[in-house]
């Protein structure tokens, strides 16, 4: 197990406004991590500068041994950092596989001029890529919705083709942004599920927000809990559980208290 | 209008060279008759709509392909048709070949693209719109007043044209035939080729991966910059190859005319153009090729020529725009997907309108 | 006083005159922009409108030019009142047939009909009046201040038609802005650009805001417009165009949404303009390529303006 990444005193300005505030954090190969933390905690806003959208005001991020701050989002998908969203944000008016195969695209080396000429390497590498698109959206249950256009698919299977397209880009890292909003607990479980056998199967190394209390204690191996910007409790869900500040940053301190009294 | 857009879709690829290799070869015969019979100039205007057909396909890429709105499109034509100019005309003492300069045109134009595109990069639709505009107007400018260089408003003439040969002493063998660089049915055939070019290329790109990146740079481009698709190198691909078909059809046009001046190419140039891709159907290859076809007949033969003997007092120059701002916004508002769309789109709109879950199984099930 | 510096005074007062009617063009597109992120292309032919359907107005009315005292303080007032409600009223149509009906759609279509309606309305007015420059008489009484009330032997042109000129602007430009700041519509107004969902959520009927976003905007332009007659006394059914892309230049130099911005961009760019039309040697050709040099650097290296935009950056 080695340390796939690093985030070094990294904080994040808006203007006056700290979102990240000086975070230490790492992420060991082949794991499941969850990021916890109330609205506002500043959740996403780490995401978005470990995937590249923001540059971090303070700090640095080292990725598989390189540094990585401040490099664009598409550079950052090209070394192995690939990511779901919040609100889904598929290509609506592409079909499943085309979503896929976006995903792919930094892999494939088809450029202007081989795209108007089509010799056969590039067929080749056309007919190989739709394959292993139509792969991919088998692994994650969408087999047979590969015409369909994003836009027409059920909530929960745009889900999963944001996460076929994610895999599509061939990450080492993952993140996945509340993958279980808006689901019910069956279409829960089948993701929690999905997202073990992404780690087994497919050696990845995930990194969840979520705010599945339930999902985040049952997968993860290491949990962090952030609070104005701040970690204020990291380590095994069993153990974040039962830490005060977690409870009196999600309940409030009376709440604590009457906790403390009761247990 | 329905029946035939699906009969077209449902058309196959080959069938449909065939069909447009026949119509393409057999046209000039059949505009003969026709010219004998009225003054239209009829091969002309087919060569100058063929000449909109190839800077149409052009924007198509911009504007269908990559969603990049570019309102100052006719700047790239110019600049094309001015690179032609400069390469061969006596007095700079260039000279080159016509085969030669209208490749280096290309190029030059390309270049230009990527001039006009690089400070849009970072701007949102309606902005970066404005930027292009911008430049649209500055190069007509520039070419007015840089004297030394374009000779101003005077113009470029006379103008290098095509010496190949065989071909010339082909056509100098019809009697009353043209000098070869002036007659319609010579040109006609170059910019055919041109067109088959272009439309081969649009097509291919199309479907590759080039074309699933511009796509995806139209729909979400932030989303398509996290799925690894680089938002800059792809828009500029978009910009400096569209105008690429430009600069082309440029230097083919300043050939054939053998003339060029910086009124023709206007902002009203560029706007006509814009229709003709929205209008057709934005990303659809044929359906710009059979929309611009159809528009700059329209446009050419009974804007221009045939409504003018019908009511003479009246201003046809602005019922002209009239007709077009008022086609245009009845397109956006009741068939954005345009008039010949392509056959994705179709379905796209299509699934708009069926409730969520059944457009899944109509797909997965119905097939 | 030396030549050199008489020359100076005057073209500053023109950058100051040119300003001033730039501003009341500007602050149209910048308030539209504000509520529904829209660049109402078709906003400078408001601007024309005014300045046609006025001359429409004097030439049926026909008072005497210049005008007498009646004219000055009724007639003028009237037509003021009469076109500026009409320019409004167009405007708002302009909304009402062409950018509702797309609130929803992708951002490239309500820019594609409102560059068809500017066509439409450009066609309209070439129809209207003919393509070549129209007349507006002079029915602003043009008397040479300086030289025929002070008697002070100067080139300096400053006329009563200046006077009128800032007499008018001013007040509507600052009328505006103590609209948009302190009255409930205003603020209903600014709610919207900010949010518009939540505004309607506030009860704030939003549809009504934007018309009436549309419909201030649309006098102001046409207010510009009958200004701009009675101070130049010439026009063309492109005027709108080529005031359009200057006055959105300003609003977008002061920071796109921005109420003040605009009339302080407006401000830069009439300076900007008359300078360069003095004292470049090719004249008005280059002020246009100076002009859009501008916005493009501005759009590329400070697309907030100078004072700031009200919209806020895409969020992920």
């Amino acid at each position: 197990m080695a340390t796939l990444l690093e985030a070094n005193g990294v904080s994040k300005r808006f203007g006056g406004l700290v979102a990240v505030d000086t975070l230490d954090y790492t992420l060991e190969t082949q794991s499941i991590n969850s990021i916890i933390g109330p609205n506002g905690a500043g959740k996403t806003t780490f995401f978005n500068v470990v995937t590249g959208f923001y540059k971090p005001t303070t700090g640095a991020v080292v990725f598989d041994g390189g540094e990585i701050s401040g490099m664009r989002p598409n550079r950052l998908t090209h070394i192995g950092i690939a990511r779901t969203f919040q609100t889904i944000r598929l290509f609506n008016n592409l079909t499943a596989v085309e979503n896929v195969l976006i995903g792919m695209h930094h892999r494939l080396k088809a450029g202007w001029f081989g795209s108007i000429l089509k010799p056969k390497w590039v067929r080749e590498e056309e007919a190989q890529a739709r394959a292993e698109a139509v792969a991919l959206l088998d692994y994650v249950g969408l087999k047979g919705y590969e015409e369909v256009f994003a836009k027409g698919l059920p909530y929960g299977l745009q889900r999963r083709l944001e996460i076929a397209r994610a895999l599509g880009t061939q990450p080492k890292l993952l993140l996945l942004d509340e993958p279980t909003a808006g689901m019910n607990p069956n279409e829960t479980q089948d993701m929690v599920v999905f997202i073990r056998r992404l780690r087994d199967e497919r050696g990845l190394t995930i990194l969840l927000i979520e705010h599945d209390m339930q999902v985040v204690m049952n997968i993860s191996d290491k949990v962090t809990v952030l609070d104005y910007g701040q970690k204020i409790a990291e380590g095994l869900p069993i153990e974040i559980q039962r830490n005060e500040r977690v409870i009196e940053a999600y309940l409030g301190r009376r709440a604590l208290e009457v906790l403390k009294h009761v247990g | 209008m329905q029946s035939f857009v699906n009969v077209w879709s449902r058309t196959p690829l080959r069938a449909r060279w065939l069909i447009f290799a026949f119509l393409v070869v057999v046209l000039p015969l059949g505009t003969y008759p026709i010219e004998r019979a009225t003054n239209f100039g009829l091969l002309t205007q087919i060569n100058r709509a063929l000449i909109f057909v190839v800077l149409a396909l052009g924007l198509n890429i911009v504007v269908g392909f990559a969603g990049l709105l570019d309102l100052g499109y006719a700047a790239f034509f110019a600049i094309g048709a001015y690179a032609f100019g400069i390469l061969t005309w006596p007095p700079h003492g260039i000279e080159l070949t016509f085969l030669l300069a209208i490749w280096l045109c290309a190029g030059v134009a390309s270049i230009f693209g990527i001039i006009v595109g690089s400070p849009t990069l970072r701007l949102r639709g309606d902005y970066l719109a404005i930027v292009t505009l911008a430049f649209g107007e500055i190069i007509p400018t520039a070419a007015r007043n840089l004297r030394g260089i374009t000779n101003g408003s005077q113009g470029m003439v006379p103008l290098g044209k095509p010496n190949w040969g065989v071909i010339e002493a082909v056509f100098r063998l019809e009697p009353g035939r043209l000098a070869v660089g002036v007659d319609p049915n010579f040109w006609y055939y170059v910019i055919v080729l041109l067109v088959v070019l272009v439309l081969f290329a649009s097509l291919r790109l199309d479907k590759s991966r080039l074309g699933r990146a511009w796509k995806a740079i139209r729909e979400d481009e932030t989303a398509a910059d996290f799925m690894g698709v680089d938002p800059i190198r792809t828009k500029l691909l978009a910009f400096s190859i569209g105008a690429s078909f430009s600069g082309l059809a440029g230097a083919v046009f300043a050939s054939m005319l053998g003339f060029i001046s910086p009124d023709q190419f206007r902002f009203q140039t560029s706007i006509f153009l814009l229709i003709i891709v929205v209008l057709s159907g934005l990303g659809s290859v044929w359906g710009v090729l059979l929309g611009g076809l159809i528009l700059s007949l329209f446009d050419g033969l009974f804007l221009a020529q045939i409504l003018p003997e019908l009511l003479p007092d009246v201003d046809i120059q602005s019922l002209r725009w009239i007709f077009f701002g008022v086609g245009l916004i009845v397109i956006m508002i009741f068939r954005p997907q345009g008039l010949f769309p392509r056959r994705e789109a179709v379905r796209a709109a299509e699934a708009d309108k069926l409730p969520l879950d059944l457009q899944a199984t109509a797909v997965k099930g119905g097939d | 006083m030396s030549i050199e510096l008489q020359i100076f005074i005057q073209q500053v007062l023109i950058g100051l005159t040119i300003g001033s009617y730039l501003a009341l063009i500007a602050l149209g597109y910048t308030m539209v922009y504000g509520i529904i992120e829209l660049i109402n292309f078709a906003h400078g032919d408001l601007f024309a409108f005014g300045f046609f359907i006025s001359l429409t107005l004097f030439t049926a009315i026909n008072p005497p030019k210049p005008l007498d005292a009646v004219g000055l303080l009724v007639i003028l007032p009237l037509i003021f009142v009469v076109t500026m409600l009409l320019t409004g009223g167009l405007n708002v149509l302009i909304d009402r047939v062409a950018y509702r009906p797309l609130r929803n759609a992708p951002r490239l279509a309500p820019l594609l009909t409102a560059v068809g309606m500017s066509f439409v309305l450009e066609a309209s007015f070439a129809i209207w009046q003919g393509p070549s420059n129209i007349n507006y008489p002079g029915y602003f009484p043009s008397i040479n201040i300086l030289r025929e009330v002070f008697n002070i032997d100067t080139f300096i042109l400053f006329t009563t038609k200046d006077v009128f000129l800032f007499a008018v602007t001013i007040p509507l430009v600052i009328g505006l802005t103590l609209f948009i700041d302190r009255t409930k519509t205003g603020k209903a107004m600014r709610a919207c650009a900010q949010d518009r969902e939540a505004a309607a959520m506030m009860g704030i009927n939003v549809n009504r805001m934007i018309a009436t976003t549309f419909f201030v905007g649309g006098a102001l332009a046409g207010a510009a417009g009958i200004v701009w007659g009675l101070y130049i006394n010439s026009g063309r059914f492109l005027m709108g165009f080529e005031a359009g892309l200057m006055a959105f230049t300003s609003a977008v130099l002061g920071g796109i949404g921005n109420v003040r911005g605009a009339v302080a961009g407006a401000f830069i760019i009439g300076m900007v303009k008359s300078m360069s039309d003095g004292y470049s040697p090719i004249g008005s050709e280059w002020t246009r390529v100076v002009i859009f040099g501008m916005l493009i650097l501005l759009l590329v290296f400070r697309p907030s303006g100078i004072l700031g935009s009200t919209q806020t950056l895409e969020k992920v």
